[in-house]
């Protein structure tokens, strides 16, 4: 079970997304895909998935290149963006996802559901706020069961509580079902507890790849060196993210 | 007990002492099974090598045992064991600077033993 990066880099026009990275998530551990806004999380994952193309490097899954779509098959990616028609009603787009995707568990699905209360037969999925979207998101992704699962920002708009309940059923669906996990997050104290392995970017770079196995219950050293670097864009970021939460309930 | 996690122990550290503490009080008792990891895990919000980590610590000190397929139980002997190693950490943990500070702030020796004195319920007289 293994994501590999061979020197991957990625530019938009004259920004460099991602430089030269090379990174192995494997070993059915929770990784941590920790730095700002910009640092080039969103464009790790995607190019994982394939959902954009690296200009230079090589992505393997499971030692085939995830150009296959039998490679591509082994993750599931919660981006940012919803993939479903708008209209459709949530209920609806869970019996899709069953056709869509193989090993996909409906039933578990709509167990998922139901904890965090999605009104599935009430909304459409253009009607949900961005916690229920990202809710939405959450459920398809474990519901995928498979052996990668990727999360971009998973509680984004969501409310203590419901962040609270994400961290408790990834950790029951981690227990039951092995799978490498990667938790791509800007809060790096609140999910320094459920990562067994950081990989910090910063700027397109890896900055930091190892354990963080004995690293105290609070963000230590060297998280905490590294907030304290960034402290001030990662406050500016999440208030940016509040008003845009704010805007889209 | 609820277990509180603070910021200044690894986290795998206050598992096992939030054991060793649940051991000495008797909330699990010996032969008694602890939580399974998964429970540790999910209850906590913790990584499960976080939580297997701290178990193991008291494994190694003989105080845990493992049933296969069954979970990890209690040692019988574990309590004994676990006051004798707090009571020989005592002097050097509470006594040592217990004195410190006494000297710091002036306080004698017949003070000092009021002050225990005081400490004591009453009923025992």
């Amino acid at each position: 079970m293994t994501i590999e990066l061979q020197q991957v880099s990625k530019r938009y026009g004259s920004l460099t997304a991602l430089r030269a990275a090379t990174v192995r998530f494997a070993d059915h551990k929770i990784y941590g895909l920790l730095g700002n806004n910009g640092a080039g999380k969103s464009t790790m994952l995607n190019l994982i998935a394939g959902r954009i193309f690296p200009d230079a490097g090589s992505i393997r899954i499971d030692g085939r290149p995830n150009t296959e779509d039998a490679a591509l098959g082994r993750l599931f990616l919660m981006g940012e963006k919803n993939l479903f028609p708008d209209e459709m009603n949530i209920a609806r787009a869970l019996r899709w996802a069953e056709r869509l995707f193989p090993g996909f568990d409906l039933a578990y699905a709509r167990e998922l559901a139901e904890a965090f209360e999605l009104p599935v037969n009430r909304k459409k999925i253009k009607g949900l706020s961005t916690g229920y979207g990202s809710i939405f998101r959450i459920v398809l992704t474990l519901a995928s069961r498979a052996p990668h699962l990727l999360f971009d920002e998973p509680v984004l708009g969501l409310d203590a509580q419901h962040r609270d309940l994400f961290y408790r059923l990834l950790l029951a669906h981690y227990a039951e079902t092995p799978c490498t996990i990667i938790l791509s997050t800007h809060l790096i104290a609140e999910v320094s507890g459920v990562i067994e392995h950081a990989v910090i970017l910063r700027q397109g770079q890896i900055l930091v790849d190892q354990p963080r196995e004995a690293l105290p219950a609070g963000s230590r050293e060297p998280l905490a060196s590294m907030l304290a670097q960034e402290g001030a864009d990662l406050q500016n970021y999440f208030i940016k993210l509040m008003e845009e939460g704010a805007k889209n309930e | 007990m609820e277990l509180q996690f603070e910021g200044n122990k690894p986290i795998f550290q206050q598992i096992a002492d939030w054991l060793a503490d649940a051991i000495i009080r008797g909330d699990i008792s010996e032969e008694g099974q602890i939580p399974s990891i998964t429970e540790f895990s999910v209850n906590y919000k913790i990584n499960p090598a976080t939580a297997l980590k701290g178990v193991n610590l008291l494994v190694e000190a003989g105080l845990l045992y493992k049933k296969r397929g069954l979970g990890m139980f209690v040692a019988s002997g574990a309590r004994e064991k676990l006051l004798q190693q707090r009571r020989q950490s005592f002097y050097q943990d509470f006594i040592l600077p217990l004195l410190t500070e006494a000297q710091q702030v002036q306080l004698t020796k017949e003070e000092l033993m009021q002050m225990i004195e005081r400490g004591y319920p009453q009923n025992d007289d």
